[in-house]
């Protein structure tokens, strides 16, 4: 073995005093970096192996445990960011892309940080979600443009397929095998309790699951895995994934360790081999052959379910939308540049896309500006991080958000962002059996419930705040969103006006 | 009546229940001057391979065969909880040999202990519940006979 | 300090109305009067009133009351209007010299009638000629501003307050079946004439009190299908909604109601008729975007008929009283009380629930 350029990120600071050496630190983790010294009776540790999950030190009986960053650094330099010269030792040592998983940890500006909320004061009155009602329900898909009615007068109330939310939160696309079985049970019933909707992402809906169908949203993604009629039955929506906010323009690639078992038999395909999504859909190559794709779906369902086209958040995204918008989808789904995933080349990652808010502020906006805003609905996601995120997304014009990290969050995860090494240590993204077995459903369906539930309350109350008893008087609603920190730029785009103005 | 069940499919094998159940019945306030360098005397066993594990404890079976075999009447009966009176144990082990979870094991001092549902210690309720990480033990009513 | 148009104003307000179920015509007096017990709701910075009924001698045109600036932009919007209207009559609105009522526009009006030609060249019909018509000419024209613009009915509104509006206008000598009236409390603003209500678009009027929550919600939907709001108040984007709703989607009075001030999800799915259910739900899930949020009581003009709404949580006051062939609606009973000392039934109704009056048919 030749030279270690990088020394270990980070320390595992073992309080000798508080240490039982009951070894409950080396059981826990899959990354082998505790071990105990029979000669010495003391817990040892190699932290080169550490990558900071959290999981030893969450279940340490004695608080005996804490993981810091190392303070080992290399010389500063404005220029030369000690990340960036690990990267050069590891690609100089691997010859290979450098992959991350979660979303950048990159400084990007996060400009929902630089939005502030209205509040009532003395000219009308605000009101009290407590004493009040305050209704967080909303409708997403393609309304009509013109009420018809029928010959004795009655107003036909025919709607194309609406997904029902009972806030405007949904749990994005994360595909059975990115994440565990257990993950998924606990997305899917949570989803059932809460009144929303879960996504299967692009790996497939594994036969336990489909009694989850009202409340899962099917995905087809380029590779296609696990797509078939019943599939696409199963499910209360179907989304075609043309891109994604973490890495705009790639596919995917679940490494063939992770295709084992039932992942294998939800993907339709064989155990082992690697599942590569292409990077575009091989049989979309333009915006009219989306459409294509749109009513393909649609007829296989008999136009019982909206279609939802997801895209990552990208340069033209307004004239893309757009384009959408008049393909026949009744939901655009757009994901930011933030947003996460199980891997990506870092690169892509940290380089690629533009921001949600963004994003999501000029599509609104161009949407309006041709009269075509009523033809779809608009989901956001892409690192939604707090119910105050949401209010701040449905005020720039969302219909509703998709979160992921948050529920993953709320599952376990430390965002230790190894997602790609398969070897969690919280029982999401892996597929080994006795690291799945640590995600028990009952409290992971339970915590997101909690989630929902508790950001419900807050937007209730940021609601009662500014005087709004509904969610739909809120949606697209600016003037309940100030900047704070902004150029007149970056106003105009979001439209909003500056604090104090 | 209320007994600890172990669901061996959350059950994630960190032994913690273990710890717990020590640092339960060691009467002290901390864990790390109850427990540090001792060998532990846990009334709680995870039981199981690189497959499955398991934690294993006192059923408090409606006709325990223990009670019945013991031969110093130590093991008792109190409204449901198999309870063992420590100073009535001569430490024969029959205990032992009959029960046929393996739930009974010798304590630190010679004497036979079993799990009490932590009504005689400190924790007021089972510790190992208590501290499951994965909830894969339980304490509740299932209303059946064992 | 930037001007009503510049920015949203929100603000406070007295509103009062009358009608005759009958079509019995009467005097703009009585109403000017209702406004007096209310002065403090207003604060001088804004009063007006729409009655209908008016013009009976031209109850075939449409009467376009405007503002101008100054006499050059009066001579090139006439020149504009004549590209697309026969002007039959042009006059000056008349006023009373007074010294609480200063700083007056050039207040004028055009009894018109739409070039036949023109509004089929561009493929529309007449009333939704007239009303691009009207948002062209606030929109893009400097210093000209159309306040009134329906027909057999006029709105007179200045900065002021609402009692020395009426007598400025000189409504004592216009008689209509219905009338209402409006005193504004602006909260920041030095007021300007065409901010005044009631805010109007063909035939409908709105006079409005409160401040709803959702107005850039409501503002940037109804943008979309034509609509321009000059003025960032929510009177002219609630005036918007209902053309919006009741002319070009053709719902009626009621279900327009249950669209701007929609009754609750738990309201709708305890509804016994199913029908009834389907509709409301379906109203709410097509048109969430104009559900109206915040404090308002307003009163709706049309040919024909009143409505009163308030929002669905009553956060306004608003009460209703009846004499004779008469129906009252103010924001208070002294309003009432001074335009009919012995009216009766007085109630309040809940939010939510609209009060429509009609005068019977051919009575007007």
């Amino acid at each position: 073995m030749g030279v270690e350029f990088i020394y270990p990120e980070f320390e595992v600071i073992r309080n000798e005093s508080r240490c039982i050496a009951c070894r409950v630190c080396e059981r826990q983790c899959a990354n082998e970096v505790h071990y105990f010294c029979p000669e010495t009776g003391l817990m040892m540790s190699d932290e080169s192996k550490c990558v900071d999950c959290q999981r030893c030190v969450s279940l340490c009986p004695t608080r005996a445990l804490k993981i810091v960053k190392s303070d080992c650094s290399l010389r500063e330099n404005a220029n030369w960011k000690s990340d960036t010269i690990k990267e050069i030792y590891k690609q100089a040592s691997s010859g290979g892309v450098l992959l991350s998983s979660m979303g950048s940890p990159k400084e990007m500006p996060v400009y929902w940080d630089k939005l502030l909320i209205n509040a009532s004061q003395v000219t009308n009155p605000s009101i009290d979600p407590l004493r009040e009602p305050m209704e967080t329900k909303v409708f997403l898909g393609k309304k009509p443009e013109r009420i018809e009615r029928d010959e004795k007068g009655r107003i036909k109330c025919e709607l194309t397929p609406q997904l029902e939310l009972s806030l405007p939160v949904m749990f994005s696309a994360m595909s059975y095998g990115s994440i565990s079985y257990n993950a998924h049970e606990s997305l899917a019933r949570a989803a059932t309790a809460s009144g929303t909707y879960y996504n299967t992402g692009e790996g497939g809906l594994h036969k336990d699951f489909y009694c989850y169908g009202p409340h899962t949203i099917v995905q087809v993604a380029s590779g296609r895995f696990g797509v078939h009629e019943e599939y696409l039955n199963a499910g209360a929506a179907i989304e075609i994934k043309i891109g994604q906010g973490a890495k705009p323009g790639i596919g995917g690639h679940l490494p063939g360790t992770k295709i084992v078992g039932d992942v294998s038999a939800t993907r339709m395909i064989p155990e082992g081999t690697d599942a590569i999504s292409p990077a575009p859909h091989h049989d979309i190559y333009s915006i009219e052959d989306l459409r294509q794709l749109v009513y393909s779906l649609k007829e296989a369902t008999g136009y019982r379910k909206p279609v939802i086209v997801k895209v990552a958040a990208v340069h033209n995204i307004s004239a893309i939308a757009s384009g959408i918008a008049r393909s026949g989808a009744d939901i655009i789904a757009i994901d930011g540049f933030r947003g996460g995933t199980g891997a990506a080349p870092t690169r892509i990652r940290d380089n690629v896309g533009i921001p949600i808010e963004l994003a999501l502020a000029a599509v609104d906006q161009r949407l309006r500006d041709e009269g075509i805003r009523n033809n779809v609905s608009l989901v956001v996601g892409g690192s939604i991080r707090s119910a105050s995120d949401v209010v701040k997304a449905v005020a720039l014009g969302a219909d509703a958000c998709y979160i992921a990290t948050a529920a993953l969050l709320a599952l376990g995860c430390h965002l230790c962002r190894t997602c790609q090494t398969g070897k969690c240590n919280w029982g999401i993204a892996t597929q080994r059996p006795d690291l799945v077995k640590r995600l028990n459903p009952d409290i992971g369906s339970e915590r997101l419930i909690n989630l929902m539930t508790a950001w419900k309350h807050e937007i209730k109350e940021l609601m009662g705040g500014m005087g709004i008893n509904s969610i739909e008087a809120l949606r697209g609603n600016r003037l309940m969103l100030r900047g704070v920190g902004l150029t007149e730029k970056e106003l105009s785009i979001l439209g909003v006006a500056h604090a104090g103005e | 009546m209320k007994r600890i069940y172990v669901n061996e499919d959350r059950c994630i094998g960190c032994r913690l229940c273990e710890y717990n159940c020590a640092f339960a019945n060691s009467g002290m306030r901390d864990m790390a001057l109850a427990l540090k360098g001792k060998t532990i005397y846990p009334r709680i066993h995870v039981e199981g391979d690189d497959k499955i594990t398991f934690a294993v404890s006192c059923r408090h079976c409606t006709d325990p065969i223990c009670m019945k075999s013991c031969i110093a009447g130590a093991i008792y009966d109190d409204n449901g909880v198999i309870r063992i009176d420590k100073n009535k144990c001569v430490g024969c082990l029959t205990c032992i040999l009959v029960c046929p979870y393996g739930a009974l094991a010798k304590g630190e001092n010679g004497v036979m202990q079993k799990c009490e549902l932590c009504l005689n210690n400190s924790c007021g309720e089972p510790a190992c519940v208590k501290g499951c990480p994965n909830r894969a033990i339980v304490y509740e009513e299932r209303g059946e006979s064992l | 300090m930037r001007l009503e148009g510049e920015l949203r104003i929100p603000s406070g307000c007295a509103i009062a109305a009358v009608i005759s179920r009958v079509g019995k015509r009467m005097s703009g007096e009585a109403v000017t009067e209702a406004m007096k017990p209310m002065h403090d709701r207003s604060n001088g910075l804004g009063g007006g009133f729409a009655g209908y009924g008016i013009y009976p001698e031209y109850k075939e045109l449409y009467a376009l009351h405007m503002f101008f600036d100054k006499r050059d932009t009066r001579k090139s919007c006439e020149m504009f209007l004549k590209e697309r209207f026969e002007i039959v009559k042009s006059e000056l609105i008349p006023t009373r010299k007074m010294p609480e009522i200063k700083d007056e526009p050039i207040i004028w009006r055009y009894f018109v009638a739409p070039l036949k030609s023109v509004v089929s060249s561009l493929q529309t019909d007449e009333k939704e000629f007239v009303a691009r018509t009207v948002m062209k000419i606030n929109s893009e024209m400097n210093g000209a501003f159309v306040f009134s613009s329906g027909k057999n009915m006029g709105a007179f509104k200045a900065v002021g307050f609402p009692e020395d509006v009426g007598r400025f206008y000189r409504l004592e000598e216009y008689e209509g079946y219905s009338w209402a009236a409006h005193g504004r409390y602006p909260t920041n603003t030095p007021g300007w004439w065409g901010g005044a209500h009631p805010f109007t678009l063909l035939d409908f009027s709105v006079v409005h009190n409160g401040e709803i929550s959702s107005y850039d919600a409501n503002r940037r939907f109804i943008e979309m299908f034509g609509y321009k709001c000059t003025l960032k108040t929510d009177t002219e984007v609630i005036t918007y909604i209902m053309d919006y709703l009741v002319r070009v989607q053709g719902l009626n009075l009621e279900e327009a109601a249950s669209v701007i001030a929609a009754p609750f999800w738990s309201t709708i799915s305890a509804k016994k008729d199913p029908e009834e259910k389907e509709k409301y739900t379906y109203l709410r899930t097509v048109f969430p975007s104009l559900l109206i949020t915040g404090p308002f009581s307003i009163i709706l003009g049309f040919n024909g008929g009143l409505m009163a709404l308030n929002d669905r949580l009553k956060l306004r006051s608003m009460v209703i009283g009846e004499k004779d062939d008469k129906v009252f609606i103010a924001s208070e009973e002294a309003a009432i009380r001074a335009m009919e000392p012995d009216a009766e039934n007085i109630w309040a109704p809940s939010g939510g629930e609209p009060v429509i009056v009609r005068v019977k048919d051919g009575a007007y």
